[in-house]
């Protein structure tokens, strides 16, 4: 009878095995579309990036099928922020054809499917991945944001030439990649520029729920401005935490701090104040801008975050690259990797999140970050 | 078939789990080659290897010796980046990708070893939920031990730090950087390596249960007491099991880590200790049969669901709670009884006829 139970298992699993052959079947090749596809966290706690990536990326598409040149056709798949889950989410990609690829939306899980991509000889371009080891060594991976070291530096070059504190405490997420790669240059950058950093602490994904410790060695330190490199769901609690102990320094963030207002139930007077350094702002009033955040909203009732307008400005940028390239969607991933790489070395791209951006061969982009504060629930530039 | 007769029926049942084994490894092996298989089930081959791994050994712990552990993925991750700073340097003295790892996957298994040792110890005196308890605490403690472990190399030798990154000399690299983990792992793992080193542990597993130090095992989670006053020296097997199990889990963590080019400490959470848990659980305790299918099966079947995209995760945790409550359901079981009785009797019914055949 035991024995009956597993034999009906094996039948199940071998049912099952067969049912994934069946879904390998590859796209038809002699349509005219290129075929897109990124990985991203589309379920779980950084869901948020995710799905702002998709559907950034998603309005992109849409306006460059209008056009009627160049055809592509996008498919994201969940990779729930977890490397192990973003290769198999990428192999899903390869098994569906998919000739360019929009890497992985957060850091650690793109450094995995950087390393496939760079086996298999597909272009990739993330929108947000940005520690350093997505590029390292890999021709063809480039990235949209800023890596950490760019933004730990510049955020430490913004508060020392804006002399917008003189005591400064940092706390940062020790066991999170990103959180640590910018806590990590921006001290190296606040010892040479002198910025007295007063106060260092730190918290992880198990005690993210309660910052009095931290807070209250900042406010014993005297610190008045708190650098805040973390994504923005803990920076909230820290928000709120800190206004309830009457704590009121001023608080710097970085791209990860973007997303706090549209955080639900998070009551956006507390933010206000709040700085933070961001390539893009929803209120910024250019023509692209303000198209790209009216089809957001109209599209899904929320202002776009910088996620949104990288993974938009990615499309963009391999749109670009495809036509000056003369891609097309007959080449092979490897032939259309290799014009890609040709292109993106040489070619400026005008985008929502900058104007003139470069790529060096390492794959890092060089534009100029923008100093946001919020005042009144907006994002208003600093400057 | 009559030599099979004369061995036991244990012994039987193992022959056939290792067998099923064995052929499910030439067919796929079969299919990938032939390019049957889809890149996601290629991609999965290794990690599956390593959960199957990773469920025998917690096997051993929980359904032979009878104490719940809940930190079997501390073990994992002393294994992965234990093995991973051992094939970097393995690499400045060969180049061979095979030998890299085979000398990564047998330090990673002895490391954790040692870590099972220690657990062990403070084990001795606890059971229960305590030890449970313990056991957790354990698997966090290694998890906030990696995320302060700054190890680099470079031509002077290898530096560590558990306050921040060194400098390092020209050429240096950093192996394991903290809370990043190691990136830039090479992917030395390959499906054939992992399935040998899951057939060589399940041979460990099935010849240790079948040893007279199996039956003390058994005897210890049956009644401590009776098995104490018969002269079982309970220090000493429940030493043996954990540092075997973890051992073993060590392997999986090795094996697990060479598969993908980066490897972070929060990967072996609590979470990955209670998801091999539910292998085991759901295999059945002590069948480890059951346990590799139900690794092999729960780690491909979120994969096989992407087509339900937003709704993957929710038609997982219903097709889990079916699988639970049909395999302890006394209607299923019945039917699946009659089902088997049924085949039985056309197969004895050949049988016969076969017998009548030779004897006319």
């Amino acid at each position: 009878m035991k024995k009956m139970k597993k034999v009906v298992c094996f039948g199940l699993i071998s049912a099952m095995m067969l049912s994934a052959f069946a879904g390998c079947g590859k796209k038809d090749s002699a349509s005219e579309v290129i075929i897109i596809g990124g990985t991203g966290p589309l379920t779980g706690g950084a869901a948020v990036y995710g799905n702002a990536a998709k559907r950034g990326a998603e309005i992109a598409v849409e306006e460059i099928n209008a056009l009627g040149d160049i055809q592509f056709e996008l498919k994201y798949e969940d990779d729930t922020h977890d490397a192990e889950k973003a290769v198999n989410a990428y192999n899903a990609l390869k098994d569906w054809g998919v000739q360019i690829s929009l890497g992985s939306v957060t850091s650690s899980p793109c450094v995995a499917t950087s390393a496939e991509t760079f086996a298999d000889r597909i272009f990739a371009l993330t929108p947000s991945a940005s520690a350093t080891d997505v590029t390292a060594d890999k021709d063809n991976m480039f990235q949209m944001c800023f890596s950490d070291p760019n933004q730990g530096s510049a955020s430490a070059q913004y508060i020392s030439d804006k002399k917008l504190g003189t005591k400064v405490a940092i706390i940062y997420k020790n066991d999170d990649v990103y959180s640590t790669g910018i806590y990590d240059t921006f001290m190296n950058k606040a010892k040479e520029l002198g910025i007295d950093v007063v106060s260092t602490t730190t918290f992880t994904t198990d005690s993210q729920t309660d910052f009095s410790v931290q807070l209250n060695d900042a406010k014993n330190a005297g610190a008045d401005l708190v650098f805040l490199p973390m994504y923005y769901e803990a920076a909230a609690l820290i928000l709120a935490q800190a206004k309830s102990m009457s704590y009121a320094p001023k608080f710097f963030g970085v791209d990860g701090m973007d997303g706090i207002l549209t955080l639900e139930g998070f009551d956006t007077s507390l933010a206000e104040g709040v700085m933070l350094l961001t390539p893009f702002s929803a209120d910024a009033s250019d023509e692209k801008t303000v198209n790209f955040v009216k089809k957001y909203n109209e599209k899904f009732g929320e202002t776009p975050n910088q996620f949104a307008a990288d993974a938009y400005d990615c499309v963009y940028a391999i749109y670009q690259a495809c036509k000056n390239g003369k891609v097309t969607a007959s080449m092979s991933a490897e032939d259309i990797c290799d014009i890609m790489i040709a292109q993106f070395t040489t070619m400026k791209f005008d985008g929502l999140t900058g104007n003139g951006m470069t790529w060096g061969a390492n794959g890092e982009v060089t534009k100029s970050p923008k100093g946001m504060v919020i005042e009144n629930g907006v994002y208003v530039g600093l400057d | 078939m009559r030599a099979l007769k004369t061995i036991n029926k244990t012994s039987k049942r193992n022959f056939i789990t290792i067998g099923g084994l064995l052929l499910v490894y030439l067919a796929v092996l079969a299919l990938k080659e032939g390019g049957i298989t889809s890149n996601l089930i290629n991609g999965q081959l290794v990690p599956i290897c390593a959960y199957m791994i990773m469920a025998i050994s917690l096997n051993l712990t929980v359904g032979i010796l009878g104490e719940l552990s809940l930190g079997h993925a501390g073990f994992m991750s002393v294994g992965a980046f234990g093995g991973v700073l051992v094939s970097t340097l393995m690499r400045q003295v060969t180049d061979s990708n095979l030998l890299c790892l085979l000398v990564a996957v047998i330090a990673g298994g002895v490391l954790a070893a040692i870590a099972g040792l220690l657990i062990g110890i403070p084990v001795l005196r606890l059971k229960g939920d305590y030890l449970a308890i313990v056991t957790l605490a354990f698997g966090q403690i290694i998890k906030s031990i990696v995320n302060i472990l700054y190890i680099g190399l470079d031509s002077e030798g290898l530096h560590v730090s558990v306050i921040n990154k060194m400098d390092l000399a020209e050429g240096g690299k950093m192996i394991i950087s903290g809370s990043m983990g190691c990136s830039g792992v090479r992917k030395l793992s390959t499906f054939t390596f992992g399935f040998i080193l899951l057939l060589l542990c399940l041979i460990v597993i099935f010849n240790l249960i079948q040893s007279r130090t199996g039956r003390a095992i058994m005897a210890l989670r049956d009644n401590r007491i009776a098995a104490e006053s018969v002269g079982i020296n309970v220090t000493k097997y429940k030493l043996l099991v954990f540092s075997v199990s973890a051992a073993m889990a060590g392997m999986a963590g090795t094996l697990f880590a060479h598969n993908f080019s980066t490897v972070s400490p929060t990967k072996f959470d609590f979470n990955t200790s209670i998801l091999v848990l539910v292998f085991v659980v759901l295999g059945g305790l002590g069948s480890m049969r059951g346990s590799l299918i139900a690794a092999a099966l729960l780690t491909l079947l979120p994969e096989l669901l992407r087509e339900f995209s937003d709704y993957r995760m929710l038609v997982y945790a219903i097709v889990l709670i079916l699988v639970m409550l049909g395999t302890n359901s006394p209607t299923v079981r019945d039917f699946f009884g009659k089902l088997s009785g049924r085949i039985k009797s056309i197969f004895m019914k050949k049988k016969t006829a076969k017998e009548e055949n030779a004897n006319g």
